[in-house]
């Protein structure tokens, strides 16, 4: 076992690793801080998004000894200081982005990633930007409009056929 | 409008809190001190006798605290099946036993052999691989047509065959069936294959058993969609723990569409290990494991028949299907390919006989089950591709075809041949609606452009019906469930007012928590954050049979309507006491009391604190408090309908299908949070386009499973779906439930499939390639490719 | 996975010094490498990450070369290698997902050689030579069949020295699951002849498409390549293509290749 220190959401933690220790599991078991999810072990499905030193990576294919000292931000720490929840985050509840909410820490990670780079996509780069994360509830329509919403876009038009 | 918070508002999921900040409470974010945890050695081979299993170096392994076989388990029962279906000559399905591990013979790759227990997860692996197992492999029955001859590979040596049932629909119209079809002026002929699928919720299943000594209580955490049906079959049949010492908790679940109602082996390894060893054992599927044990899907063969008179009346329809079982029987397989795919063969039209056969089969497959839809989607499939092959043959327009055929609006209620009775729908009103928003007048223009572009455009149609709602308890039972099929509710109304609701339904993404609670707060007529929904534990819900087919609004929403009138009853009675009126003139608005006619009145905390703080009552002829269950057992089916409309393009180079727009007017009677039901559409298509186009289980010969991680199984990304348009606004309440609800859960993914194919066929058959009337799912680009090129 | 130790050296020799011990293995973005040790399909004693060492990192342009590091992610080279060379800036950004291209690394890619992966392409069709700890290897010597390559134990791919070309693409049909090339072509024109890469479609991996060559080098238009068609023997053949849809594809990517070129 050896001594991992990461600031995670701003504060210094420390645990223990093993060299075999996925960043995944160490946030989860080793921090407690289970927002972090594990849907494959594939490297395919996204559920495990973080941000280590300011880049979206799959939390479940790097090894927490091999970013030992980063920065690591966590679906736990995208809330707004007061604790109401970041633009991101809320445009997915106003839009319906999530259902069963398992690949959602993932998504937003992801999602917020793209909106650094680029702060008003189009829909299909939205679309094509979250190649990596799956989501079997939403069919993804009203993850994509939360997300251009978020980005500041008008979204009414997205999809609604009675309207 | 409706009011916010109420009936008919899209009202924010409260859930969504939880899951948006990291705080669910998902199975596998449950450590309890001391846990221990559990790896399932699983079978390489599809079919082989066991000849050995050495366990000693493993035991000796670091971290093992215990390793499990068969023989650990002799005194405990198999995983039982909940549905017995009769076979066409009266005589019940054959039903081998499904140890909870293999016993002599494993039957699939993934068939759990041992267990490993241990202090780490990784222990427990690195355990597993110093287990020696000597097997003889056997030659493994994969195809289910060669499974049935007689000199295949057994995969239960105790049974007489490979087949399971033998199942005819409606058996007495055999004779009258053939008939008509000898009288046909025309008859279309269509193979297809429903393909495997797998489901693949995003959360994998967990398990995580826990046992106190002192009280002799056994608790199971488990990603189920149904906890008392868990708690029932693993308690009363497989490990002989009474429900009163046994209790199931589901908490936030990551999905499930089906593959979390069953009851599997790990569930009760989990529990029975934690009695033995007295400590909590868990075991958390990695996804690799999830494709070899998580029950699959669909897996039907079919040759279908549509006979038609002179004037293009469909007459009668034929079908014969085999139907893959797998190696054992789940919780419900049985129920799946007879009776929730026969009774729906009738589809929105009037064809007067039907006659539906179905052998199902055993294979050395890992057992296939409900899948969102179940049943219905083969039916639909089925449906609509032969209707738009037989348009296709007579040279008449397939929308015109289908609305010639439907039943009409004033044959409601509407019995079909297939023993259902439709209570309300108007299916020319979603077809036009479907046509309509689709722009379907610019489709030719659209084509052409697509042309110039060297892509050929198509449209593909699908009109589907549903039954949801399962079920009718008597009825079922007659058919073989060997359970009933109510919901149930519990309404507590605390002192000041407030409202805890504990349901037998289970929420794992359909919003059940804000929906339920918008239930409540319009039928008092008070604000909806007053009311609180739990569900998912046996302590502190009534036994309720779940969620899957549709059912949680229309059959637990309905009890949770009785259970709130038995309130509202109970509470006007207490106003009528503090207003000194009669009862008969109490009047409830707004979340308040008053006396018709007068101004006197009291509010709604004015009587739940009365009912508690009962100083001021008539103690004499009421009990105090304020609490009800109820009960709500259907008296039918539901039944969702609606019109889907694919407008696709083929490239003709690489045989890649894009969808470009995909339209669905369905009609789910009432909705309550149009929100959610919208959100609830877009899930379905998006499976049920990744049936269409993408997803397919493979086994090789040897029944390895060829597909086992997303690697090769093509799950729909965000780029391989399309925007979708999807309205409700043709509604036709449902008749025989208090809130006039249909259910929406698996209408997207039932009605998806056959519009894409359809548009794909349509596609190229405009585009000249007039030899391809079919395409198996998925349509990927080589098989498209080479259905166009003849290869 | 099986357990291992973990060390991070911040340079070449040290890294080339700790491979020298036994089973031990670099790791590099781990995109590849981690999945199959999950599966335990490896079982390294050490693993050496290649990580810290901020000489195999960046890309850098010398002369008509543009030079990359072997351990630059996939996400650095999209948008570093974009005003020198588009086409493998393009490939680049085509690779996996967003969070593989900040991980993943041209010198896994390269040392992993799967023969669905898209980096073998570029280097193939530009020629580019492969630097090691001790040598240089022309990518024509490079590619040995699928998963197989002429670094010896031990050795490590420093960098990679692409020729920059007048013009090129990269044309990739993706399978629908993992969405690595069901085949793609990379096509790359040099003053002295074009060269053509297609991976994904052969079982022998990386192959360059001589008859596609030899038509695109009098003549570098899509329409050279009409009636030009790669024979299916040796192609794969799987759940998502017959090795006749795959040779077929050769022909399709290609000509879409060219066509996109510049
Ligand atoms: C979801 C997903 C999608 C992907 N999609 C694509 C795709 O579309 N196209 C594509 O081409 N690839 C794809 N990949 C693979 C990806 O590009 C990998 O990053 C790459 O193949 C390996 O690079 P790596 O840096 O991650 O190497 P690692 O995984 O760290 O290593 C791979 C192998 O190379 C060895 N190695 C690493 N570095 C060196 C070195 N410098 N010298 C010698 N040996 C070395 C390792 O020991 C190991 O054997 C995908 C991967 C994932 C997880
Ligand atoms: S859990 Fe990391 S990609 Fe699936
Ligand atoms: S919300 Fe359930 S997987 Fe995306």
């Amino acid at each position: 076992m050896t001594k991992v220190t990461l600031t995670v959401n701003g504060r210094s933690l420390s645990g223990e690793a093993e060299g075999r220790t996925l960043l995944s599991s160490f946030l989860r078991e080793e921090l407690g801080l289970t927002g972090t999810h594990v849907g494959c072990d594939t490297s395919q499905c996204g559920a495990c998004v973080v941000h280590v030193d300011g880049l979206a990576v799959k939390s479940c294919t790097v090894l927490a000894q091999d970013v030992d000292g980063a920065s690591v931000t966590t679906i736990e720490g995208m809330a707004n200081a007061d604790g109401s929840l970041a633009t991101i985050q809320q445009a997915f509840q106003d839009h319906h982005g999530l259902q069963c909410g398992f690949c959602t820490p993932g998504m937003v990670m992801s999602a917020a990633a793209l909106l650094k780079d680029n702060p008003k996509p189009t829909e299909a780069e939205v679309r094509h930007h979250l190649e990596g994360n799956i989501c079997r509830c939403t069919g993804y329509h009203n993850i994509v409009k939360a997300v251009m919403a978020a980005s500041g876009q008008d979204v009414s038009g997205v999809g609604i056929a009675a309207e | 409008m409706p009011k916010d918070g109420g009936i008919g508002a899209s009202t924010k999921r409260r859930e969504d809190l939880r899951f948006l900040t990291g705080n669910g409470r998902y199975t596998d974010d449950l450590n309890l001190r001391g846990q221990l945890h559990a790896y399932f050695l699983r079978s390489q081979v599809a079919h082989g006798r066991i000849d050995k299993i050495d366990t000693a170096d493993a035991a000796a392994m670091p971290g093992v605290v215990r390793i499990f076989t068969a023989k650990d388990f002799e005194a405990v029962g198999g995983i039982p099946c909940g549905w017995q279906v009769t076979d066409k000559h009266g005589q019940p399905m054959q039903e081998p036993k499904h140890p909870v591990l293999a016993e002599g013979k494993v039957r699939h790759v993934g068939d759990p052999i041992a267990v490993v227990v241990a202090e780490s997860a990784e222990q427990a692996r690195d355990a597993s691989e110093a287990i020696v197992v000597d097997i003889t492999e056997l030659p493994a029955a994969v195809d289910m047509k060669a499974a049935l001859a007689a000199d295949a590979p057994k995969v239960h040596d105790d049974l007489t065959s490979n087949l399971c049932y033998d199942w005819g629909f409606v058996e007495e119209n055999k004779a009258a069936v053939d008939e008509a079809f000898a009288n046909a002026a025309h008859v279309t002929t269509l193979e297809l294959v429903n393909q495997r699928l797998v489901a693949n919720p995003m959360e994998p299943r967990v398990a995580v058993g826990d046992y106190d000594p002192w009280n002799d209580q056994s608790t199971l955490y488990t990603t189920s969609q149904n906890p008392h049906v868990i708690r029932l079959l693993m308690g009363a049949f497989v490990l002989g723990i009474p429900e009163h010492k046994l209790r199931v908790v589901a908490p936030d679940v990551g999905g499930g569409f089906g593959s979390k109602i069953f009851h599997y082996a790990e569930e009760a390894f989990c529990t029975f290990a934690a009695r033995q060893l007295k400590k909590p054992v868990k075991w958390t599927s990695s996804r690799s494991e999830a494709f070899l044990s998580d029950a699959q899907g669909r897996d039907h063969v079919t040759k279908m028949q549509l006979a038609l008179d002179a004037d293009n009346n469909f007459t009668a329809i034929r079908t014969e299907t085999y139907a893959n079982m797998g190696a054992y029987l789940s919780t419900f397989a049985p129920s799946v390919p007879t009776w929730l795919h026969g009774t729906l063969m009738a589809g929105n039209y009037k064809t007067p006989l039907i006659y539906v056969n179905v052998k199902a089969v055993f294979t050395n497959t890992v057992p296939v089950d409900a899948y969102r839809g179940a049943g219905r989607p083969e039916a639909t499939y089925q449906l609509e591709r032969i209707v738009d092959k037989a348009a296709r043959e007579l040279g008449v327009d397939p929308i015109a075809l289908r609305r010639q055929n439907f039943i009409q609006p004033d044959q409601f209620p509407y019995a079909t041949p297939v023993a259902v009775e439709y209570d309300t729908g108007n299916y020319d009103a979603t077809m036009d609606k479907m046509l309509e928003v689709a722009d379907y007048a610019g489709f030719a223009a659209r084509a052409e452009e697509s042309k110039k572009r060297g892509k050929l455009r198509g449209f593909g149609i699908a009109h589907y019906i549903e039954a949801c709602g399962i079920a009718p308890s008597n009825l079922v039972g007659q058919l073989g469930a060997r359970a009933g099929l109510y919901e149930s509710a519990t309404v507590r109304v605390n002192a000041t007012g407030s409202i805890s609701v504990f349901t037998g339904s289970h929420s794992h993404g359909q919003g059940h928590e804000t929906t339920f609670a918008q239930v409540v707060a319009d039928m008092i007529g008070i604000d909806a954050g007053q009311v609180e929904i739990n569900h998912g534990d046996t302590s502190n819900t009534p036994m309720g049979m779940g969620t899957y087919g549709s059912r949680s609004l229309a059959v637990g929403g309905s009890a949770l309507v009785k259970a709130t009138n038995k309130i509202i009853n109970k509470a006007k009675k207490i106003a009528a006491h503090l207003l000194e009126a009669a009862e008969a003139d109490i009047e409830l608005k707004d979340g308040k009391f008053s006396v018709a006619g007068t101004d006197k009145a009291v509010d709604w905390a004015g009587v739940t604190l009365a009912a508690y703080v009962p100083h001021n009552y008539p103690l004499e002829s009421m009990e105090p408090g304020l609490e009800e269950t109820a009960f709500y057992d259907p008296s039918n089916f539901t039944y969702p309908a609606g019109a889907y409309g694919c407008e696709l393009e083929v490239d003709p180079e690489t045989g890649k299908v894009e969808i470009l727009a995909f339209t669905a007017a369905d009609d789910f009677g009432n909705v309550v949070n149009p929100m959610i039901v919208e959100g609830q559409v877009h899930g379905g298509l998006a499976q049920g386009i990744g049936q269409a186009l993408m997803e397919n289980c493979v086994y090789d010969a040897d029944g390895q499973l060829v597909s086992g991680s997303f690697m090769d199984y093509a799950m729909p990304r965000a780029d391989d779906v399309p925007n979708y348009k999807v309205d409700h606004s043709c509604n036709t309440p449902c008749t025989h439930n208090p809130l006039g609800v249909k259910g929406c859960g698996e209408a997207g993914a039932i009605g998806s499939p056959p519009a894409v194919i359809n548009g794909v066929i349509d596609a190229l058959q405009r585009g000249g390639y007039s030899h391809v009337t079919h395409i198996d799912m998925p349509a990927s680009p080589s098989r498209v490719w080479a259905a166009m090129n003849g290869k | 996975m099986y357990n291992f130790d973990f060390v991070k050296p911040a340079s070449v020799a040290d890294a080339v010094a700790a491979l020298a011990g036994e089973e031990a293995q670099p790791l590099s973005g781990g995109m590849t490498l981690l999945p199959s040790m999950k599966q335990r399909l490896n079982a390294p004693a050490t693993l050496v990450s290649l990580t810290g060492i901020d000489a195999l990192k960046g890309v850098c342009r010398e002369g008509n070369m543009l030079v990359i590091g072997a351990a630059t992610p996939h996400a650095v080279v999209a948008k570093e290698a974009a005003a020198d060379y588009p086409a493998l800036a393009a490939l680049a950004g085509q690779i996996g997902d967003p969070m593989v291209r900040n991980r993943g690394t041209i010198g896994g890619s390269l040392a992993n050689n799967d023969p669905s992966a898209c980096y073998p392409s570029a280097t193939l069709a530009s020629g580019a030579t492969i630097v090691t700890n001790t040598r240089e290897i022309a990518a024509d010597d490079f590619f040995q069949g699928m998963f197989s390559t002429a670094l010896h134990e031990g050795e490590i791919i420093t960098a990679v020295k692409f020729p920059i070309p007048e013009k090129a693409a990269y044309a990739k049909f993706m399978q629908p699951a993992s969405r690595f090339a069901l085949t793609g072509a990379f096509v790359a024109k040099y003053a002295d002849g074009v060269r053509v890469a297609i991976t994904g479609a052969s079982e022998g991996g990386v192959f360059r498409w001589s008859e596609g060559e030899a038509a695109l080098s009098s003549n570098f238009s899509a329409e050279a390549l009409n009636g030009l068609s790669a024979s299916a023997d040796g192609m794969i053949g799987d759940l998502h293509g017959t090795p006749d849809y795959r040779a077929h594809l050769v022909g399709v990517m290609t000509r879409r290749a060219v066509a996109a070129a510049h």
